[in-house]
């Protein structure tokens, strides 16, 4: 219907002193580029005195776009001090062109391109800024949270007991099984790939210290702090996002309600107890899988693997291994719930904050493991 | 074609159901082209369902539908999606994309149906915005810090955004002030009269219903009761179209109050 009728078209005539635009056809949307292009104003050196009459009798249908290319004409010709005369438009569009006329819109000047290098190094900034910001939230979590913590001792009642359970069950106990296999393949790939390069020296003996120690130390609860990062971790920002987007955090505020105390408290104080029960299942998980890769692939018996492993490790290296638990725990679910409450109102914005909090969790429980490493270098251990 | 060029939209023998609830019961309604028709009805009685059904979001079980002359079910797809730029959708909840920037919003529906310069399509994008009475430092707001009104006016740019000719209103004015609901009202009373757009409108608010309609259909559990002008809705001797149009006596706020210059009834 629109397509089969005629596009807007101008006849100009040229007088002394006196530039005619006689307009027809459609002026509506379709003919938006035509119309744009119809209408660019070529403006004198000096527009100085020149009557500009722009006659829009024979216009068929006119709408808002029509009305903002003839009303942008007439504001730069203006601008070059011509005067211009709208006659002729029919009346029951010329009430549009009076509201559109009282708009006021900036000459299109869209933002200037970005230098490339500036732009580099505004990134860099803005990246080193955010970082900081990122230690600074970080502390002011962890503060927050020792606070809710003192209170809730101190008031047992404002602790909320029956969601800290439900936070375990979920972080914990629905855990285990995916924790069990995951570390039970990593136990048995590590020792199948120990017995295959120690037997070229004959050291397949070694394989079980190399076993026990790696997944006791290092492996088994770093595995196991990289899978609740991104199991758990990023289930707290989604959840905690969502309610923020939802202002249910807000109506908690209102309502005189810590939301430290009823959301975040639970969920760190679950993760602080999850992660060293699951490092310590994932870490027998992980010896009982390369004692079975010993047994069927090592040639080396059940019990010989047993006895192997009772010289090879002891109380220290399991210590080693928990002590970090707890701590991963807590790096994990601050970054989780500060990238949780930054949530903005936006769906992309939740989904940056879920990834943001994945990747900088698992970042910092690699960083924490390698504080400790030295650490327990340093002392001994 | 259709006999009746002058019928923008048509709707016959309409039924839809959620599995064995009927919502909508055989309707007939025919809005006409250049009117401004008001669809109300009590909470549960399908006004929403009879407006997701036209605009095409909801399967209908029975009947034909028909808006300027198409009928989706016989279309193509192309034809179907040509139609899709001659009419626009205010949603209740303004259903702004959260992640664009109020006059991204507007420029929306131009970036996807017509190619304009990247200025010129900016500025038809911001005169929109200030036809429905937003500023140009609006257009920058993501929609998450809009207000409720704000976010109504972004949706109602947004929905003109391509000059359609029929637009479909879901409760315009609900949160919007006294004031402001009437100026929604003469924008929209403008911009139908100047453009010749046919309205539809499912709204609560009889103020709206007084400055805006040119007729008035009354929804009651799925079928129409009756439709006509206010004047003549007031003639209409049924306990709810009754109860319906005199609660404005006993209603406060922008009614009771405007009720005395519109000469109460």
């Amino acid at each position: 219907m629109q397509s089969s009728s005629p596009p807007p078209h101008i006849d100009t005539t040229l007088e002394p002193g006196r530039v005619t635009v006689r307009a027809a056809g459609r002026w509506t949307a379709t003919g938006a580029t035509t119309m744009a292009e119809l209408l660019k104003a070529r403006p004198p050196q000096s527009g100085e005195g020149l009557l500009y009459e722009f006659d829009a009798s024979r216009i068929e249908a006119f709408d808002t776009y029509g009305a903002w290319i003839v009303e942008r004409w007439r504001r730069q010709l203006e601008a070059h001090g011509a005067t211009v005369r709208i006659a002729g438009l029919p009346q029951r569009f010329q009430s549009l062109l009076a509201q559109v006329a009282r708009t006021h819109i900036a000459a299109g000047a869209p933002a200037p391109a970005a230098k490339p290098i500036p732009m580099l190094l505004e990134a860099a900034r803005k990246t080193v800024a955010d970082a900081a910001g990122t230690l600074a939230r970080l502390l002011a979590l962890l503060g927050a949270v020792t606070v809710g913590l003192l209170s809730a001792l101190r008031h047992p009642r404002r602790f909320r007991f029956t969601s800290t359970v439900h936070q375990i069950d979920r972080v914990a106990w629905q855990a285990v099984p995916i924790i069990l296999l995951i570390c039970f393949l990593i136990g048995g790939i590590i020792a199948q790939q120990g017995f295959f390069h120690f037997r070229k020296f004959g050291a397949e003996d070694y394989v079980v210290d190399m076993v026990g120690i790696l997944i006791l130390r290092e492996l088994g609860v770093l595995i196991v702090a990289i899978m609740v990062a991104g199991r758990s971790g990023s289930a707290y920002t989604a959840e905690l996002g969502s309610m923020m987007m939802r202002e249910e955090i807000d109506a908690l505020r209102t309502m005189g309600v810590d939301p430290v105390q009823v959301l975040i408290l639970p969920r760190m104080l679950a993760l602080t107890i999850a992660l060293p029960i699951l490092a310590f299942l994932g870490a027998m998980a992980a010896l009982y899988g390369g004692g079975l890769v010993a047994s069927l692939y090592g040639g080396m018996s059940f019990d010989i693997y047993v006895t192997r492993l009772k010289d090879a490790i002891s109380i220290t290296h399991f210590k080693v291994g928990m002590i970090k638990a707890p701590f991963m725990a807590l790096a994990i679910g601050a970054v989780a719930c500060t990238e949780g409450l930054r949530v903005k109102g936006s769906a992309e914005s939740l989904g940056r904050q879920t990834t943001a909090s994945v990747v900088k969790s698992i970042f910092l429980v690699i960083l924490l493991d390698g504080l400790f490493a030295m650490f327990f270098a340093g002392i001994g251990m | 074609m259709h006999p009746d060029g002058d019928i923008a939209i048509e709707v016959e023998n309409l039924t839809v159901a959620f599995g064995r609830h009927v919502v909508i019961d055989r309707l007939d309604l025919s809005v006409r082209r250049g009117e401004v028709l008001g669809l109300v009805g009590g909470s549960g009685s399908g006004k929403s369902v009879l407006l997701r059904s036209i605009i095409g979001l909801l399967p209908k079980k029975d009947g034909r539908i028909r808006t300027l002359g198409l009928d989706r079910d016989a279309a193509s797809e192309d034809d179907v999606r040509a139609e899709g730029r001659r009419w626009g959708v205010l949603f209740q909840q303004g259903a702004l994309f959260s992640s664009l920037s109020a006059l991204e919003n507007v420029l929306f529906p131009m970036r996807e149906h017509l190619s304009l310069p990247a200025d010129l399509m900016r500025e038809l994008g911001l005169a929109k915005l200030q036809m429905v009475g937003l500023s140009r430092e609006d257009g920058d707001k993501m929609p998450s810090a809009l207000s409720g009104g704000m976010t109504k006016r972004v949706g109602l740019a947004r929905a003109l955004a391509l000059d359609p000719e029929v637009v479909f209103l879901d409760e315009p004015t609900s949160g919007l002030d006294p004031i402001a609901a009437g100026e929604f009202d003469t924008l929209i009373r403008t911009l139908q009269r100047t453009l010749g757009l046919t309205v539809f409108m499912v709204t609560h608010d009889l103020q709206s219903l007084e400055n805006v309609c040119d007729r008035v259909a009354a929804l009651e559990s799925g079928r129409i009761l009756a439709i006509g002008t206010l004047a003549e809705m007031h003639a209409v001797r049924h306990p709810w179209i009754q109860a319906y149009f005199h609660a404005r006596h006993a209603g406060a706020g922008r009614n009771a109050t405007l009720s005395q210059t519109s000469g109460g009834h």
